[in-house]
């Protein structure tokens, strides 16, 4: 607190008289203050931060800046008391310095004595350093001397042993015939034979010309001679393994025998084993017999297992002997270039013949991930080959797999065509099963939910599997074709556009096919329910197919995948199925419903009937029939438009029997000159009615088909009765019976009037073929119809 | 090229029947047989004279009953076939009978300038088919090209061949041939074929269409389900052997070679109801008429399956100078089948369409409500064929 107040004293540019007052304060600290501060990090903060020449315990002090600084600012009482400030500063550093003197005084004097002391001793050892040095100068003169007298010696003694290497070199030379023969004899170790001799050789070829070196030299090329012999005979050994064949080529090669002979072996041999491979794969396969190949038995083992045997045994066999081909013969003149490339292709080709046989035989669909799995596999195998042998058919391995997962994918095609014929036939079963009484037959809408979410399914199960093609862990994946071609060409158009190709052709069939000529022709329930499958394809599915399949295979951005997708021309084509079978399905309950009104008016004796009591049953069964296919139809299908009814529809049906307008529409009118009088009435009231389209396409709802349906059947019933010839109490009966129908019939028709018109010529072509037209009283009529 | 506009002719009566007079090659005459029960029934002699665009008609009456089925002699203008019904007893029976118009009839028209209906002709019958053993007459067909001797009728399930004797006044059950079996046996239509020497007729019985021989009486084929329900006629090409045309309740119009009976050749479905009535063109076969119950008639141009060659050779001095090119390009390249024309002047169900005997390019249609219509081959098309 102290030094802090002292600072501030002492910074202060008239030095207050606080500070003298401050620094009395500090009794022992006192002394050290200003030095401190002098030196201190304190001043040299200060320093830095200005530097004031005005400071008088700054760095930059100037003493004439100060002092005329002083004199100018200052007044002279602040001048003296100033002076008065410095004069005992001045005295309090005195005293400073020599308290500190005395303190370190006794310092000096002991380092004074130290330095003294060193002095002498250094003197005494200088003399014994002498002594040392004229020491050592006798220790090495007299050494000189020893070793001259041990030099003869020691020459000799290195010349003795050098005459004892050689000797034992020429040792070693005599002994070589006899290694040799223990080494090179069966059995022995024709490798330290072959290096014990390749370490001699030279030697011996160079003193061939002494002659107890050539005999040992003959000697030993004998022996060498009788090795290559037995190594050859041993190369011709079926029975070695490709590491023997290796070492024993290899031999061969060191005992200098010709390279091209050798490689012409080495391969054979090797063709050999390849071959016996080979034969061993192809027994597993049955005979390749093009005629009986659906007898065949399921192979024995599974592919996993004959792609795993295969590129263990042949393709591994065959990266050795390739690796130790290139090893062996790289570089040497006698092995023909390309050989080994021949040769390998070759073997792959047929290889690749017999993965292919065996690919064959996976008809069923069996398990796709081991097939994909085995095809990987298959795959790296073939690419370490293709490492070592880049010619030995990458296009056509590549191909196979991409054949081989072509070949699944047809399949998977296949099944699916045979699963959604599996479903159809359960769906048929479903509607041709008896039902127990009361209930409305089986649920359209069931059925056809089962159906399409069950197709969907398989097709999603289906993707599922092929995608495995695909999946990112899988060598061959990355291959372009699997990319790009295998995506758009064989999973999207091939397997997914096929098949709802197939699906909407096979619906339509049911529509098409020569169902009158013979085949068991569909049932009406099903071709409803398949035209309701196509329009919900149309609408919805395939979109989401398309998509899906996109979303699992997507189609590269390059190339043809960028034009439009496949998906408005299916669409179209599901649309064209739907309307051909509902058109079909109109046709065929129309013609049921027509037949039977055919039949009952055809054998009908209309001439001689009763009074009509009853509405026929026949018609009852018209109404029935055509009320259940109304429940079956709105099972499937929406409403529709109706045209507004009029509320007095059933008031004006038999206005064509009023009495009062029959006579002037069959008058007898023999009047030549205008002939288009007596129709006219019913022709200008046909001006006003539309033509009506007896079989006609329908649109996708209840009531348009509903319509079709009861048009046909009407018109039916119409040129029926114009065919025949009606006595009174027929003509009532076709009263009654049209007025029953017009009575039941109108709610299902989209325009009632069309039912009225058609029902208005049945009554006035009845009139017509009448022989004695007297109508029913309309009341009576009515009555009838009530009660029955 | 502006079409001539279709001429009508309305009757009083209903009617179904229409034949042309097969022996007349120069005028165009049509003869039409009316369905009344409760009034006499007429035959209609409507002869049209081309040039003027003008009908003219005579009246016979037809007093024995309501005429389902019409058919003149190939040989003699005067002589014509009806199939009517007989009434009595609470029964209805149809029989046949062969006729004689009165000899002033026979060629050109005479009508009288008054009024027509006080002094309708009668006709005179020359002999009646007997048919008390063998059931309801369909349809009565003359031997084609012969003398007017023979006729075959079909009566419900039997083939009646009749020979004329003596100036037609008498006629000769010669053999028969009964159809036996199940199912739906009466036979509905027939035609005569005009190849092989007429020997051949075929016939139509609920699905199925028969060939028989006329020598044994015995069947020469057989098309099982020809069509899906009803057949209701057929035709043979006039000058294609072995083919045949026929048409019925399942709209369509199909095209058979008689050799090969598993599948039509062609089938039209152009019609949206019954297909009554299939005509060959007499001269022109690729031309094809069909009439049906949806009121329509349709003229389609059938090509592929026609005796007619494709493609013409034609030089191109025969092209008048005005041609210009585009109809010689045309003709160059051969006409798909097509349908022609849909003529739509009816009003009820057609029943009977038939070429005119006389000229090639023109046909007659009827509806049930009487309506007549002669109608001719679109120009551009007749003189593409001509040319």
């Amino acid at each position: 607190m102290a030094e802090v107040e002292a600072a501030a004293g002492g910074s202060g540019a008239g030095g207050s008289p606080e500070a003298g007052g401050g620094g009395g304060g500090g009794a022992w600290r006192r002394p050290h203050g200003p030095l401190q501060r002098y030196y201190g990090p304190a001043a040299a903060e200060a320093a830095e931060a200005a530097p004031d020449p005005a400071d008088i315990n700054g760095p930059h002090f100037d003493p004439e800046v100060f002092l005329t600084k002083v004199r100018s600012e200052c007044p002279l009482g602040q001048l003296l008391a100033r002076e008065a400030a410095l004069g005992r500063e001045i005295r309090a550093l005195d005293s400073d310095m020599q308290t500190l003197l005395y303190e370190n005084y006794n310092k000096f004097i002991s380092a004074t004595d130290t330095i003294r002391k060193m002095k002498v001793d250094f003197r005494r050892m200088e003399a014994e350093m002498d002594d040392l040095a004229a020491n050592m100068a006798a220790i090495s003169t007299s050494s000189a001397r020893v070793s001259a007298a041990l030099h003869d010696r020691h020459r000799r003694g290195a010349q003795l042993a050098g005459v004892q290497a050689l000797l034992r070199k020429l040792q070693s030379l005599v002994e070589v015939p006899g290694r040799l023969r223990r080494w090179a004899a069966p059995g022995g170790e024709p490798a330290r034979a072959l290096r014990c001799h390749a370490r001699a050789r030279a030697v011996l070829r160079h003193y061939r010309h002494l002659p107890s070196f050539r005999a040992i030299e003959d000697e030993s090329q004998a022996i060498m001679a009788d090795l290559a012999r037995r190594l050859r005979a041993r190369l011709r050994d079926e029975t070695l393994d490709p590491k023997e064949l290796t070492e024993c080529v290899e031999m061969l090669l060191q005992l200098e025998e010709p390279p091209e002979e050798l490689c012409q072996e080495f391969l054979s041999h090797a063709g050999a084993r390849l071959e016996a491979e080979l034969a061993a794969l192809e027994a597993e396969l049955p005979p390749s017999d093009p005629s009986g190949a659906a007898a065949t038995p399921p192979p024995a083992s599974d592919i996993l297992d004959f792609v795993d045997r295969g590129s263990s045994a042949f393709v591994g066999t065959l990266c050795l002997l390739a690796a130790s081909y290139r090893s062996l013969f790289e570089g040497r003149a006698g092995a023909g270039e390309g050989r080994l490339e021949a040769f390998a292709a070759g073997l792959t080709g047929r290889y690749f013949e017999l993965l292919e046989r065996r690919l064959a035989l996976e008809r069923g669909l069996g398990d796709t991930s081991l097939l994909v799995r085995a095809l990987d596999r298959f795959h790296r195998r073939l690419r370490a080959l293709l490492e070592l042998l880049p010619a030995a058919g990458a296009q056509a391995g590549a191909a196979l797999v991409a054949r081989a997962a072509r070949e699944r994918v047809g399949r998977y095609l296949r099944a699916l065509q045979t699963f959604f014929l599996g479903c159809l036939g359960d769906v048929r079963q479903a509607l041709a099963a008896p039902r127990p009484p009361g209930k409305e037959g089986p649920g359209l809408p069931d059925l056809l939910a089962t159906l399409s979410s069950s197709v969907l399914g398989q097709l999603k199960a289906v993707l599922a599997y092929v995608q495995l093609f695909t999946a990112r862990d899988v060598a061959f994946a990355s291959l372009p074709y699997f990319k790009g071609e295998f995506c758009v060409e064989a999973v999207r158009e091939g397997l997914v556009v096929a098949f709802v190709r197939w699906l909407c052709r096979t619906a339509r069939g049911f529509a098409d096919s020569p169902a009158e000529r013979g085949a068991p022709a569909a049932p009406p329930a099903l071709l409803l329910l398949l035209s309701r499958l196509c329009l919900d394809y149309e609408a919805t599915t395939i979109s989401y197919i398309l998509t899906l399949t996109d979303e699992q295979f997507p189609p590269q951005e390059c190339g043809p995948a960028a034009a439009p997708g496949p998906g408005p021309v299916l669409c179209a084509e599901a649309r064209a199925a739907a309307q051909r079978l509902l058109d079909h399905y109109v046709q065929v309950q129309g013609a049921a419903v027509a037949q039977m009104l055919r039949k009952s008016v055809e054998t009908r004796d209309w001439l001689g009937t009763v009074e009509p009591r009853n509405v026929r049953a026949v018609m009852k069964r018209v109404v029935e029939d055509i009320t259940a296919i109304d429940i079956q139809v709105g099972q499937l299908f929406e409403e529709g438009v109706r045209r507004a009814q009029s509320s007095d529809s059933s008031r004006r049906a038999f206005s064509v029997y009023s009495s009062s307008r029959a006579p002037s529409r069959y008058a007898p009118s023999y009047t030549p000159s205008a002939p288009m009088d007596t129709h006219l009435l019913s022709n200008i009231q046909k001006l006003f009615s539309e033509r009506i389209d007896i079989f006609s396409p329908v649109e996708f709802n209840k009531v348009s088909v509903l319509t079709g349906i009861i048009k046909i059947s009407l018109k039916t019933l119409l040129e029926c009765v114009r065919l025949r010839t009606l006595g009174r109490f027929g003509l009532q009966q076709v009263q009654v019976d049209g007025h029953y129908l017009q009575l039941y019939l109108w709610r299902f028709a989209a325009d009632e009037r069309v039912v009225q018109g058609l029902l208005d010529e049945v009554a006035a072509s009845a009139t017509h073929r009448c022989l004695d037209p007297v109508p029913m009283e309309h009341s009576v009529v009515e009555l009838i119809c009530e009660r029955g | 090229m502006e079409d001539d506009a279709p001429v009508i002719y309305g009757l009083e009566f209903q009617a179904r029947a229409l034949t042309p007079q097969t022996a007349e090659t120069d005028a165009i005459r049509f003869l039409v047989g009316t369905q009344s029960l409760r009034y006499d029934n007429q035959i209609h002699i409507i002869d049209f004279d081309d040039e003027n665009n003008i009908i003219n008609k005579n009246v016979l009456l037809h007093q024995v009953g309501e005429i389902w089925h019409i058919s003149t002699s190939p040989a003699d203008k005067g002589v014509l076939a009806t199939c009517y019904n007989k009434t009595s007893d609470s029964k209805v029976m149809t029989c046949a009978a062969v006729w004689r118009m009165p000899k002033e009839l026979e060629s050109g028209s005479h009508e009288s300038p008054d009024d027509s209906s006080s002094n309708a002709q009668t006709l005179e019958l020359l002999c009646h088919l007997d048919n008390t053993a063998h059931g309801n007459m369909a349809c009565v067909m003359w031997e084609p090209m012969g003398d007017g001797k023979k006729i075959i009728s079909l009566a419900d399930n039997n083939i009646l061949l009749w020979d004329l004797q003596e100036s037609s006044d008498k006629a000769v059950l010669s053999s028969s041939a009964a159809l036996e079996g199940k199912g739906q046996l009466k036979f509905t239509s027939g035609r005569w074929s005009p190849h092989h020497n007429c020997t051949q007729i075929a016939t139509a019985n609920d699905t199925t269409v028969r060939g028989w021989d006329t020598r044994s009486m015995r069947q020469i084929y057989c098309i099982e389900n020809a069509h899906g329900q009803l057949v209701r006629d057929l035709d043979f090409n006039p000058n294609k052997q072995y083919y045949l045309a026929s048409c019925g309740d399942d709209c369509k119009v199909k095209f058979w070679d008689t050799r090969n009976v598993t599948e039509p050749v062609k089938t039209l479905e152009e019609h949206s109801h019954w297909v009554w009535n299939v005509r060959y063109n007499h001269s022109h076969d690729q031309l094809i008429l069909t009439g049906s119950s949806d009121s329509r008639v349709i003229l389609s141009n059938m090509v592929s399956i026609s005796s007619e060659p494709f493609g013409h050779m034609v030089d191109d001095d025969e092209l008048s100078d005005q041609e210009d090119q585009h109809q010689e390009e045309k003709i160059k390249e051969p006409l798909q089948d097509s349908v022609i024309a849909t003529y739509e002047e009816h009003e009820d169900s057609v029943y009977a369409v038939e070429w005119s005997s006389a000229d090639p390019w023109l046909f007659a249609s009827l509806s049930y409500d009487g309506r007549l219509v002669i109608n001719r081959v679109p120009r551009a098309l007749k003189y593409h064929i001509l040319l």
